[in-house]
Order: C-alpha cells, then sequence, then structure tokens
C-alpha cells in the first residue's frame, strides 16, 4: 500500500490521531465524523449564471471535483451536504433559493461562489438580491466574476476544513439555533 | 470429511445471517443517534425545485405508459444478446448466423403481434 502511494502522487485520507494498540484502534467520533462528512460532501448546484459554467469545468476532467468526494451531485436538497449558490439571485428567486435551503437535510453548508451570490456584484439594482446572506446563512465566499474551478476548489476545500474542525453538538448548540432565528428559519 | 450433513454444519451461515443483520440494524441506528435533525414544516414539504407545489402526485397514470416501457425493456434486452453474437460473429459462422436469425424471427414475430394488436398506438 505504501508502495503505491509514494510511487504516485495520489493523496490517501489518513487516519486521525488516537490510540493504537494490538487488533484494536481508538480515536473520537468528533474526528471520524468529520472525516467521513469531509470527504464525501454531495453539493446541490443552484447555478444561475456564469459562475454556473465555471462550475461546469470544475466538475469536469481538468480539474475534477470528484478528487474531493465531491462527484455525485445531488439535484435534491433531500440528500445534499452543500448548497453551492453560482449566480446572479434576483429578488423574485430569493424565496425558491431559501425554500430549496430549508428543505436540506442537517448538517448542512453554503457556499456562495461569486460576486453576484456574495454582493450581488455588478448588478447594484432594485430586482437583484444584494447578496445571498440576506436570506441565508452562507459558510464561505468565493470572489470572482466568475471566479476560476481553481477558486472553487478553494472554496470547497475550505468548506472542507471547517466541516472537519466541526463539533459534533454544533446543530444543537444555541448559537446555531439563534443563527437560524436572526434568519427567520425554524 | 463424511458425506452426510449435520444441523451444526449450518452454525456459521446462520452466523453470517446474523452479522449481516446485525450491522444493517447498527449503522441504521448509529446515523440516526448521531446525526443532527431539523423538522420544520417547510423542510418536510413536498420538493418542487423550491416552487409552491402543484398537485398531488399520486395521480393514476396511464396504463399505456407501462406497456410501452415493458416492451421497450423487451426488446432492448434483445439488442443486448445481438453484442456478444455480434463480437464472435466470425467465430460463430453460419450457424450462428441462423441461431441469431431464428431468434430475432421469434421475436419479430412477437412484435408483428404487438404492433397488429394496436399495443403501441398511443391515441
Amino acid at each position: 500500500m505504501k508502495d503505491i502511494q509514494s510511487a504516485s502522487n495520489v493523496n490517501i485520507v489518513q487516519a486521525p490521531a488516537g490510540f493504537e494498540g494490538p487488533g484494536f484502534f481508538a480515536t473520537k467520533l468528533d474526528h471520524v465524523v468529520g472525516l467521513a462528512r469531509k470527504n464525501s460532501i454531495w453539493p446541490l448546484p443552484f447555478a444561475t449564471s456564469c459562475c454556473g459554467i465555471e462550475f461546469m469545468a470544475t466538475m469536469a476532467s481538468t480539474y475534477d471535483l470528484a478528487r474531493f468526494g465531491s462527484e455525485r451531485l445531488s439535484f435534491s436538497p433531500r440528500q445534499a451536504d452543500l448548497l453551492m449558490v453560482m449566480g446572479t439571485i434576483a429578488k423574485k428567486m430569493g424565496p425558491v433559493l431559501r425554500q430549496v435551503y430549508e428543505q436540506m437535510a442537517e448538517p448542512r453548508w453554503v457556499l456562495s461562489v461569486g460576486a453576484c451570490a456574495s454582493s450581488g456584484g455588478i448588478f447594484d439594482s432594485y430586482s437583484v438580491l444584494q447578496g445571498i446572506d440576506h436570506i441565508i446563512p452562507v459558510d464561505v465566499y468565493v470572489p470572482g466574476c466568475p471566479p476560476r474551478p481553481e477558486q472553487i476548489l478553494e472554496g470547497v476545500m475550505s468548506i472542507q476544513t471547517l466541516i472537519q474542525n466541526e463539533s459534533l453538538r454544533r446543530r444543537n448548540s444555541p448559537e446555531y439555533k439563534q443563527l437560524l432565528a436572526s434568519y427567520g428559519i425554524e | 470429511m463424511g458425506t452426510s450433513s449435520q444441523t451444526s454444519d449450518f452454525f456459521p451461515i446462520f452466523i453470517q445471517f446474523l452479522v449481516a443483520a446485525g450491522f444493517v440494524v447498527t449503522t441504521m441506528v448509529a446515523t440516526h443517534l448521531l446525526g443532527p435533525k431539523r423538522k420544520s414544516k417547510v423542510k418536510l414539504e413536498t420538493f418542487e425545485c423550491g416552487i409552491e407545489p402543484q398537485g398531488n402526485a399520486r395521480i393514476p397514470f396511464s396504463i399505456k405508459y407501462f406497456l410501452v416501457a415493458i416492451l421497450f425493456v423487451l426488446f432492448d434486452v434483445e439488442v443486448i444478446f445481438m453484442y456478444p453474437w455480434a463480437v464472435n460473429f466470425k467465430t460463430l459462422g453460419i450457424t450462428g448466423l441462423l441461431e441469431m436469425l431464428l431468434f430475432m424471427a421469434l421475436l419479430l414475430t412477437g412484435f408483428f403481434y404487438i404492433i397488429r394488436k394496436g399495443a403501441l398506438k398511443w391515441e
């Protein structure tokens, strides 16, 4: 196994730090669950404009998001872990985005890709939502108009870091409930 | 080892069944206990791409969909059978060709039958 790894530059996920003995291995549940969640993110692409095209490039063979365990796109929020909002969100689209977010199962993360999703971008207009964080909580923002696939990968990797370090109790904590309540989400 | 088998010989199989069922039950229970949950009215509503759901999904479908689907599967499988034959076309030679013609004739008779029965007429 070691030889194969060193021969190519394939990076296999390492086991978390723990106590090892003959025939057993003990570690923290947080670490194991974090590791499993981190490397099996199922994204829900909410692509409304040009950032969506960059996302397609990110999924394709050159940049290959599958390397991070995210090749399985979920077009239903029920099985999705990560909501990737890519593109201009008009105010009319706002309730739809919010509905999709609310129908995702916990734990869920949101990646805001591009200037439009993050801040409204160049569309400083009456019809465009000035950043999706007005309606749903966002975990990671990716700047750019549109961002290159490398930047989107960087965003996904930041989400991975967040997921790995998230406490198992976070989703039940009063802080998290307060955050959702501030957005009016039950 | 004798040829007669005893009940105790099947004990490993019983254990395997137990492990298989135990694994399923344990993982299901563990994931339900470990995962965070949030059940609100909006969350449990029907998903229709985020817009308001229209009508009920439990509506009666036309039986014709079923008939067409089944016939499709039937002839789809028939085409799959032709692939290995096509790969070994030269090796099987004239015998293979005749056998395939017989096979096709049988199925085409069925196809002729369903056409005459009007199974593929939509209106």
